[in-house]
């Protein structure tokens, strides 16, 4: 009898799990999870995302075993060449004929906004890693989006914010004259003045600009004791080279840069860049778990993940652990899976998903490390406070994104 | 046929080319008709948008011998305008969005034309080019473009109000329509007596003056003919990606359309469109694959590859074995 009724509920126990087997798989939309990873490859932003964020991908995809509720997963990349044609272009193609679940990546705004309205109306989900602009959970939020690892707001505010409370309270602006610029000088104009600093000067300088001597030395001329630099790119590495040449530190004023990654500081030396104050969304060094999963990462590529690169793998792991727990890749299912959890792991501390699609997590005030501080060839920061998620991004009283009820 | 005798062997040959000629045109065509079957339409139009865009180029470079180094500049005014225009007018059909794009880059062409055609060779491709980045500098300025996050969601819209262009067959064939009507604009133009005179103009310009063409109106005449294609192209690439960004308007593409007439084959009629396949096939199958970072460089080596060993490109050199052994 025992015996009989043991077999009868294993067998049932057998059953279910069969059934439930069969019945998660048959949500996996076809017989793989398939993620595209779109970002540029060969070109300015190569270091800061390209082929190391695609390997940390992967291991985010070998970590759960290459597979998610039965079906392996498939990963395939693209370049995007920075230009929003060709990136809206590959995931459209991806939709139609690669049965593309997630696409992760992108760095270029233009790209992120284009691949985000592709998916909007083909229904698919992505998760933008590499992308500076705000605007992309605000005015151009959709559904089907998700940012992850920082944007201009906390950039410029966590910046701006913890320089004049360090009693850098007088600022000139270097500002690439563009839309970009214009934004992230209003952003950081907003918040000195909030905390009683002052704007005393600034100029505005042609996008791309390669020599700036004249505007350094206007700025070393103003008498201010911040220089914020409202570009990026080049034309922060190029400001930033002219002003060590200028001896700009040295005279006693300091740099405030609002968006810089860990690679331009590697690539320009830390002689060029100390004293260098910056918001940067995660350091890896910051703590134990960062270090180990950077050290996995190295021994992998050689070089030490920039935040983007840990945003890939840390958001990559959250859709995979939510499509697990969801049990399907729909798009819309997994979405709001993700955004129930809360993200805590190597990468985000106290993060969550609000509704416009930003992840909001802890952002950190650093401050580039001089030479003499600097114990190996990757030691380059110092993390000197914590800017709380709550604090560090654009709140959703001020959005304009059409998924807020305001 | 009685009228057959009649005719002089010179004329019967002329005669069996055009037969000839309409054949493979007609093949094409089908070819063109059938190719979304088995290709992926969206690259397709992409491939369609670039080799208008190139024919156009063409026209100026091929046929009245005026580098021009700013054509990236029509491209983008046509997209841009189309751009606004559909997005902000939600009643606009396609079609009238695209022709209001092709008449800002005819404005625009004009105005270029008038100020660069006087000068010639380098100083004509340093004008262009000038006059093309103080239109890319003005579209990252100006409010409406969307700076370099770009234009998106640019709707499709319906085809004379009555068509829907969302699906990407539709979509398809009217751009395979657009492209047809600016190859034959191409086409009649080469083959007129007003291209001629261009071509008379390309290989000897003072000879041509001295036979009393006004060489200038001829030249800006085939400049804005070139710059309103551009624009087409420009316009109906917006329709169909939905969005304009500053990538057409950057020098690089300039730069691209230019590779793509190279090699291809400068002056033939069909070059431009082969150049602009292989170009556009290229970059979107080597951007998938695991050489993906070395896109730029694959392309720059095939460059040089066809300025060393086959300088009159891919369709030039066909023509020249055809010249030489079949007839």
């Amino acid at each position: 009898m025992i015996f009989n009724r043991k077999t009868l509920a294993s067998s049932i126990a057998l059953a279910a799990t069969a059934l439930v087997a069969s019945g998660a798989q048959a949500q996996m939309s076809n017989d793989e999870l398939r993620i595209g990873y779109l970002a540029d490859m060969s070109g300015t932003y190569r270091d800061l995302a390209g082929p190391g964020g695609l390997e940390a991908l992967k291991m985010a995809v070998e970590d759960v075993g290459g597979e998610v509720n039965g079906v392996p997963i498939e990963v395939f990349s693209a370049d995007d060449r920075n230009s929003a044609d060709v990136g809206a272009n590959t995931v459209r193609g991806w939709v139609d004929q690669e049965n593309v679940d997630l696409v992760a990546g992108m760095v270029a705004s233009s790209v992120s906004i284009a691949v985000s309205k592709v998916l909007e109306e083909a229904g698919g989900l992505a998760i933008i890693s590499g992308s500076a602009a705000s605007s992309i959970t605000n005015e151009h939020c959709t559904p089907n989006h998700i940012h992850w690892v920082y944007d201009t707001y906390p950039l410029a505010n966590g910046t701006a914010k913890a320089v004049v409370e360090q009693g850098g309270d007088t600022w000139f602006m270097l500002t690439a004259d563009y839309a970009f610029g214009h934004a992230l000088e209003a952003d950081v104009t907003k918040v000195v003045e909030q905390n009683g600093g002052e704007i005393i000067g600034g100029v505005r300088h042609p996008f791309p600009t390669s020599d700036f001597s004249s505007y350094i030395l206007q700025a070393q001329g103003s008498g201010a004791k911040i220089v914020g630099l409202a570009n990026a790119g080049s034309d922060t590495v190029n400001a930033i080279k002219t002003a060590s040449q200028f001896g700009l530190v040295q005279s006693g004023q300091q740099l405030a840069g609002l968006l810089i990654f860990l690679n331009d500081v590697h690539a320009m030396g830390l002689e060029a860049t100390q004293g260098l104050l910056l918001t940067t969304g995660w350091y890896w060094d910051m703590d134990e778990q960062s270090r180990e999963w950077a050290q996995r990462y190295y021994d992998r590529v050689g070089k030490m993940p920039t935040m983007v690169q840990a945003g890939v793998y840390s958001s990559t792991m959250h859709y995979l652990n939510a499509v697990e727990a969801a049990g399907t890749d729909e798009a819309q299912a997994v979405r709001a899976q993700m955004a129930e959890t809360p993200v805590e792991d190597f990468f985000a501390r106290n993060g969550r998903i609000r509704e416009d699609g930003r992840m909001v997590h802890d952002m950190y005030l650093a401050e580039v490390k001089s030479p003499e501080e600097s114990t190996g060839e990757w030691d380059l920061y110092e993390i000197k406070s914590t800017i709380p998620a709550d604090e560090a991004y654009r709140p959703l009283a001020e959005s304009q994104c059409k998924l807020v009820q305001n | 046929m009685a009228t057959t005798h009649s005719l002089t062997p010179a004329m019967q040959r002329q005669r069996s080319a055009r037969m000839r000629r309409n054949m493979l045109y007609l093949v094409l065509l089908g070819l063109a008709l059938l190719a979304p079957l088995a290709i992926y339409p969206v690259f397709l139009m992409k491939v369609l948008c670039f080799a208008l865009f190139a024919c156009a180029f063409n026209l100026l470079l091929g046929f009245a011998g005026l580098l021009s180094f700013g054509h990236a500049a029509f491209l983008a005014t046509g997209g841009y305008f189309t751009g606004i225009m559909l997005s902000s007018y939600p009643g606009l059909t396609p079609e009238a969005g695209i022709l209001i794009g092709t008449l800002a880059a005819v404005v625009l062409g004009t105005f270029f034309g008038v100020l660069s055609i006087r000068r010639q060779g380098i100083y004509f491709a340093m004008v262009t080019l000038a006059l093309a980045q103080m239109v890319y500098f003005f579209f990252i300025q100006a409010p409406f473009t969307g700076g370099e996050d770009g234009l998106h969601g640019v709707p499709r819209g319906e085809l004379f109000g009555l068509i829907s262009l969302s699906d990407n067959l539709p979509m398809y064939y009217f751009v395979l329509t657009v492209f047809v009507i600016g190859f034959a604009i191409i086409q009649r133009t080469v083959h007129s007596p007003f291209g001629q005179v261009l071509k008379a103009i390309r290989e000897n310009e003072p000879r041509a003056v001295s036979l009393g063409y006004n060489v200038d109106a001829y030249k800006l005449v085939a400049f804005v003919i070139s710059a309103g294609l551009a624009g087409l192209a420009g316009s109906t690439k917006t329709v169909v990606f939905q969005l304009a960004s500053l990538t057409d308007a950057h020098w690089h593409m300039s730069g691209e359309v230019i590779l793509m007439t190279l090699l291809g084959g400068v002056g033939t009629l069909f070059g431009p469109v082969v150049g602009a396949g292989l170009v556009v096939s290229l970059q979107t199958q080597l951007a998938q694959s695991p050489i993906g970072n070395w896109v730029s460089v694959i392309l720059g080596a095939i460059f040089v590859i066809c300025v060393l060993s086959f300088r009159s490109g891919i369709v030039g050199e066909i023509q020249k074995l055809v010249r030489k052994n079949f007839k």
